[in-house]
């Protein structure tokens, strides 16, 4: 017999799982696959002979080009419907940011249009980064630390 | 080897990236400033470099990569020229990264047309 109790345990295990748990997997097989990616292109340039230093420099430029050339083609965002912050954290994810925000401004010029608008999510990564990293360099010096 | 542990620490950083997306709410550009500043900060506590060394492109890939660029660059500028060098390590370490992202970001948004939302 159906009353309300049971019917609610019923309905339970009917509903959809909770979508929680599919990003996190989702999140984790892309970041992760991206992240592999990443290490191919490493190891490619350690090939070409660069430096670590050198080459990781090159791998984030690397991935920054793959990251827009796919947000251009309108293949990255297709993949982040799935991926969530798998396709976010990465460094493409940044630079899907900056592409995607530059073409939805495209109709408003080529000034402030798209090269204002670009760094609507850009910009405060640069401006926190750079301020923090300078903060963290003052405080070596304030301690000493810098020598 | 480093293909594996790179797709590990990359994804388990993207698993965290999504648990603040689901759990917090914060907006992509919150979760990205703050990954550059959690980088940064584990760097400067002398965390992140070990799991760089580890994880390779894993650890490097993820926005928090960017932060410990900024903060490495810092710390080997300071040790070299002071004061000045907290304002030039940074950015001359993360050079590649935010040139190629001002150039490839135009250029692809200057060559492809806007996609129908």
């Amino acid at each position: 017999m159906i009353n309300q109790q049971n019917y609610k345990a019923f309905a339970d295990t009917r509903a959809p799982k909770s979508p929680m748990v599919r990003n996190l997997i989702c999140a984790f097989l892309i970041g992760g696959a991206i992240c592999t990616v990443g290490q191919l292109i490493l190891n490619l340039w350690k090939l070409a002979g660069l430096q670590d230093t050198d080459a990781a420099g090159a791998t984030s430029a690397s991935m920054i080009f793959l990251g827009a050339l796919f947000t251009g083609l309108g293949l990255y965002d297709k993949l982040a419907k799935y991926a969530g912050a798998g396709t976010l954290v990465p460094i493409t994810g940044f630079s899907n940011a900056i592409v995607s925000a530059a073409l939805e401004y495209k109709s408003e010029g080529y000034v402030m249009g798209m090269s204002a608008k670009m760094f609507t999510i850009a910009g405060p990564v640069l401006v926190f980064g750079i301020s923090f990293s300078v903060v963290y360099g003052l405080i070596l010096i304030l301690f000493g630390l810098g020598g | 080897m480093d293909y594996v542990k790179a797709f590990l620490v990359g994804g388990v950083l993207c698993v965290i990236g999504q648990l603040l997306i689901d759990r917090t709410k914060l907006t992509p550009a919150r979760i990205l400033v703050s990954y550059v500043i959690g980088g940064i900060v584990l760097s400067g506590l002398g965390l992140y470099k070990p799991l760089a060394e580890w994880a390779g492109a894993g650890a490097t890939i993820p926005l928090t990569g960017f932060g410990h660029t900024l903060a490495t660059g810092v710390r080997e500028a300071v040790a070299e020229k002071g004061l000045l060098g907290a304002f030039t390590g940074g950015v001359k370490a993360a050079a590649a990264g935010i040139t190629a992202s001002v150039i490839f970001g135009y250029l692809f948004a200057l060559v492809c047309k806007p996609k129908a939302k």
